[in-house]
């Protein structure tokens, strides 16, 4: 028997109306499958920073997510500009968005931070002028 | 529970309803199906919110409410009406409340009891308890039933943000019973009707959401009160002075009455329950943390919005705009009751309406559901009577539709 469900979703570059709705839709079969609330929105915070992340700096790409009964793995993969220095992104508060993002309420700099916050196992695959890859994963209690 | 809900919410008449899918494609929880051409309401997944009373082009979505017949009963030897602040709004022309408060005493209540009263003290105890910050912020109202509904079933795991206050329809309905009781009067003897704006309210109150034992007995129409109403007011010259609430508690009978009466900070309002549900996504998402309150109402415009009213929700917010300049700022104190903080506060938490099931079988229910989803259509057409593919699918997997239903799009290439 299969024991995985693999999502797939193309996540729009700068738009800011349907940022998240990926994020939503993960959230509505972790729901409806009963995962621990908690746990769901430890999945839901991360996925969701991710999320606005390829929104506004890579022009958008694509989340996946893998669920298993026991853990979700949640990947999101753009060929944006990348990351330059991971550990200093890392930082609460660092930010490289631009003003006009952040006068939308965008961009206060915790968006890495919270993933690594927020999932069990946050890895960041970076290369500058190639993109980023980020794996999120989350195990149910 | 199912049964209750049937009961006190909304039911069909098989003779209007066309079997169309306005309300199956709008009902917000997918609690709507047509089989056999007509809509069947899935009382497990109904929250209550009267949408589908609104929508229906043939008015065939029957309300629940009780007749004013029954506030008629012998058993009561002493009858108090609480008239929601909202329903002020429904009268044209009416400068002074007074008029609609001596119409309820002509029609044989003994005494009336504001919800607005019990919407200030609401007001007050909200105060006390922000201060306090034991409640993960944002904190969210509770005093749209069909909200309250809305996230038990859909996002319980904002519980711990539920603001543990007594609506004000119980608090006013507590304090009139116990006024009642001092004049002598045993509990069963006292009757307590509620003039509600809407279904979810029927159903919050008959089921005693939030307390031990309910503290109203009937739950009556904002529309057949106002008929009611009207031919006893014009009667009426000079009535006495009956009101006893300030606009505090009356503009809570529009959305964001509520939260700008409790709130010095950061506070949201959203009304509509799409517009609700998108908020609450949000507060899941994280990206609500900074506001300090949230109010939601699931009817568009608040309590003047539900489906009970006779009168346009804008038109009855202004009218009660309209009213404000005749009310004090505020007519209530927690001084005045003389009552300890947790006689305002919720006395039982809202049972969990999500079945747990175990992780596994709600896993592989849902594989199967996502395999059945990749082979159909995905347009989401209704034809098969459920709202969207993916309900087709779950009513498939879960029993609701036989094993071997088919799409109809499907079997339409076939042929």
């Amino acid at each position: 028997m299969q024991d995985c469900v693999h999502l797939e979703y193309r996540v729009d570059g700068q738009n800011f109306v349907s940022a998240g709705s990926a994020t939503e839709s993960v959230k509505t079969f972790l729901k409806g499958m009963g995962v621990n609330p908690q746990d769901v929105r430890r999945v839901a915070i991360a996925m969701y920073e991710g999320e606005i992340n390829m929104v506004i700096h890579a022009n958008g790409g694509y989340a996946y997510a893998d669920i298993y009964v026991d853990k979700c793995i949640i990947t999101l993969v753009d060929t944006g500009k990348g990351i330059k220095d991971i550990d200093l992104a890392l930082q609460p508060g660092y930010s490289t968005a631009s003003d006009e993002v952040r006068a939308l309420g965008f961009g206060a700099g915790m968006g890495l931070p919270n993933m690594k916050k927020y999932a069990d196992e946050c890895i960041i695959e970076s290369e500058v002028g190639k993109g980023t890859k980020v794996t999120l994963v989350t195990r149910f209690d | 529970m199912s049964e209750l809900k049937r009961l006190n919410t909304v039911t069909l008449d098989p003779d209007k309803c066309k079997g169309c899918v306005t309300c199956m494609k709008r009902c917000p929880t997918e609690a709507i199906r047509v089989r056999d051409g007509k809509a069947s309401v899935m009382y497990d997944k109904c929250i209550g919110c009267g949408e589908c009373v609104r929508l229906c082009p043939h008015h065939a979505k029957i309300t629940s409410y009780d007749k004013f017949e029954v506030t008629q009963n012998p058993k009561y030897k002493y009858k108090i009406v609480l008239p929601a602040p909202s329903f002020y709004g429904q009268f044209n022309n009416l400068n002074d409340v007074n008029y609609v408060l001596a119409g309820l005493k002509r029609l044989g209540f003994d005494d009336v009891f504001e919800v607005g009263r019990g919407a200030e003290l609401n007001t007050l105890a909200t105060q006390i308890l922000l201060n306090k910050g034991n409640i993960p912020k944002p904190v969210i109202s509770t005093a749209c039933p069909a909200i309250l509904e809305l996230i038990t079933a859909r996002f319980s795991n904002l519980k711990q943000h539920l603001l543990n206050v007594l609506p004000p329809v119980d608090i006013s309905a507590k304090l009139a019973r116990e006024k009642a009781m001092k004049k002598g009067y045993r509990d069963e003897e006292i009757g307590v009707f509620f003039i509600s704006p809407c279904p979810a309210k029927v159903y919050a109150l008959k089921s005693g959401m939030g307390v031990i034992k309910p503290y109203v007995d009937g739950v009556l129409s904002s529309g057949e009160m106002y008929m009611k109403l009207l031919p006893v007011m014009k009667l009426i010259k000079n009535p006495e002075n009956l009101s006893k609430m300030g606009v505090m508690g009356l503009q809570w009978a529009s959305s964001g009455g509520e939260a700008a009466a409790a709130m010095r900070g950061k506070y949201l309002a959203a009304d509509g329950i799409e517009n609700c549900m998108r908020i609450l996504e949000s507060v899941e998402n994280g990206t609500l943390n900074e506001i300090e309150f949230i109010e939601l109402n699931a009817c568009t415009g608040g309590c003047v919005g539900g489906v009970l009213n006779v009168e346009n929700p804008f038109v009855a917010k202004a009218r009660i705009r309209n009213l404000r300049a005749r009310f004090p700022q505020i007519a209530n104190s927690l001084a005045d009751t003389g009552k300890p903080a947790d006689y305002y506060m919720t006395e039982k938490l809202t049972e969990d309406t999500v079945v747990a099931t175990d992780r596994a079988s709600a896993f592989s229910k849902l594989l199967a559901v996502q395999e059945m989803y990749g082979k159909l259509p995905q347009i989401d057409c209704g034809l098969c009577g459920a709202p969207s593919c993916r309900a087709f699918c779950e009513d498939v997997v879960s029993g609701n539709l036989p094993p071997d239903a088919v799409c109809p799009q499907l079997q339409h290439k076939k042929n």
